[in-house]
């Protein structure tokens, strides 16, 4: 069984990049401010 | 025929929801949707890496302000982390047939009922005070979920990208590095939030980040899809004149096993990582104690995060790479670079040079990184595509092994030479000299690496049958 032909979307892969792509930019600011107290 | 090159049919169970045959792609999909879904689990189960935020404060659950008798100690904790890791390689080396051929979705959901689930027996565990609920929950049934995720994405992502399967999975491994960084501030600021002059707020914090992953991972689950039967991408055509140690058969799962790339695949990231997993575990330690003075506790903590950083980067920087350059040769740069590198490291020490330390190190764990994010290619490029998840699964019993390795070589080398009164900017040079030395080890075994003898591949009417199951 082929699953219901649906087409991607340009919102479809905004959405599904932003759910991963949000959260991870946000870890990955944390850490960066942390490391910067290398330099400080 | 061989019995051990037939592969498992599925019955009338093959048409249960979640299987294989239920998420192929229709028309329109865009294979850029896939990436997502696979980020969905790694960034998830990647919340491993930050599980020591949770030490602390499980060591006062009773004292709350600081550790009364009857509290947890750091060493009855460390081993929720040891018994993860471990089921890790275990369930992935046993379960990655099973993953394979039911198909990432059912693997996935899989996952995040182990995974999730694990977060709530752990969460009972230290509502009531029993470690061994903890030890079951996050170490058993957590670390099913870190193995049947970490293998669930690899081989649906290098099946969409034929053209770049080397970034596809360093796409979905580098999540892997990234889940740490937002499960540590996640963690800490849910505990700071349920914490109560009574209460430290650990076992909401595990019941909030069961659901969260539950629910994220889920999402990976619906919107993963499987290309059909014969399927490309526009415009790629495969070369006509296949490179060498890039095969177009398959090589059955257990078969994989019997061959030399198998093992020399495995010893060479075993000694990859090996080489990076020690100092990586002892970077704060080592920074502050090679360069006193210089490089304080909290720039440690800095420099830690810094490495954490170039861990993630590298897995898709090296990985993207070796589709260019090829798997082989990325390994060689990762051994000859590495060797340089650690060779560099007690000269960077003697010279008082803080910026060579940390770029010696930086690269050494972008390499480090980049060697778990490659591998799936490397293992695709000699055994074909249909088993590579779960010869991948097998191949993680490297990691767990590495995992001892590493960190034991870094600190009894280190103890052994405080103990003989070399001076502790000094104790970890041997150390160093001896990572490069099992580099060496690795580039050789890198080396000896040939593209598989035809006996092993799977014959052909067999690889025309599975590859109708949506391949």
């Amino acid at each position: 069984m082929v699953a219901r032909a649906q087409g991607t979307t340009s919102l479809h892969l905004v959405l599904a990049w932003g759910f991963v792509g949000i959260p991870l930019a946000w870890g990955v600011i944390e850490t960066v401010l942390n490391a910067m107290k290398l330099f400080g | 025929m061989s019995s051990t090159t037939m592969p498992r049919q599925g019955g009338g169970a093959s048409r249960a929801l979640l299987h294989r045959d239920r998420i192929i792609a229709g028309p329109g999909f865009s294979r850029w949707m896939v990436p997502p879904a696979a980020l969905c689990v790694h960034l998830c189960i990647g919340q491993a890496y930050a599980f020591s935020v949770f030490n602390l404060p499980m060591t006062r659950l009773i004292g709350i302000t600081q550790s009364a008798p009857d509290d947890w100690k750091l060493t009855e904790l460390g081993w929720i982390f040891s018994i993860a890791i471990v089921f890790l390689g275990l369930s992935a080396a046993l379960l990655g047939r099973w993953v394979e051929e039911g198909g990432p979705r059912r693997a996935m959901v899989a996952a995040a009922l182990c995974w999730g689930g694990g977060f709530m027996v752990s969460a009972a565990g230290v509502a009531i005070h029993n470690i061994w609920l903890i030890y079951v929950g996050y170490g058993v049934l957590g670390g099913f979920g870190l193995g049947i995720g970490y293998i669930s994405p690899v081989s649906t992502l290098i099946k969409w990208f034929p053209d770049r399967p080397g970034m596809a999975t360093g796409m979905a491994i580098m999540g892997f590095g990234g889940g740490a960084f937002i499960a540590s501030p996640l963690s800490v600021g849910l505990m700071h939030y349920f914490s109560t002059p009574t209460h430290v707020g650990v076992a909401e914090t595990f019941v909030v980040l069961g659901v969260v992953y539950f629910c994220f991972m889920m999402v990976g689950a619906a919107i993963v899809r499987l290309p059909p039967a014969g399927w490309a991408p526009e415009g790629y055509v495969a070369p006509a004149q296949p490179k060498k140690l890039i095969t177009t058969r398959h090589v059955f799962v257990y078969q994989a096993l019997k061959t030399p790339q198998f093992w020399l695949i495995w010893w060479v990231l075993c000694l990859n990582v090996t080489a990076g997993i020690g100092v990586l575990g002892q970077a704060s330690a080592m920074s502050q104690e090679m360069f006193p003075g210089h490089i304080t506790a909290a720039a440690a903590a800095g420099f830690v995060g810094l490495m954490s950083l170039f861990n993630m980067g590298g897995r898709f920087f090296w990985a993207s790479v070796s589709d260019f350059i090829g798997r082989k040769n990325t390994y060689f740069v990762f051994f000859a670079l590495g060797f340089v590198l650690y060779a560099l490291v007690p000269y960077a020490g003697a010279a008082g040079s803080v910026a060579l330390f940390v770029l010696c190190f930086c690269v050494i764990i972008s390499m480090y990184g980049g060697g778990f994010a490659t591998v799936p290619a490397y293992l695709r490029d000699m055994f074909g595509t249909r088993y590579v998840g779960a010869i991948h699964g097998m191949l993680l019993t490297a990691w767990s092994a590495a995992g001892i390795f590493g960190p034991v070589l870094v600190n009894y080398i280190r103890q052994y030479n405080v103990d003989h009164g070399i001076p502790k900017a000094q104790a970890y040079n041997v150390t160093m000299y001896l990572m490069a030395a099992l580099l060496v080890v690795g580039f050789l075994c890198n080396l000896l690496i040939r593209a598989v003898h035809e006996r092993h591949h799977m014959e052909e009417q067999n690889e025309a049958g599975v590859i109708g199951m949506a391949d």
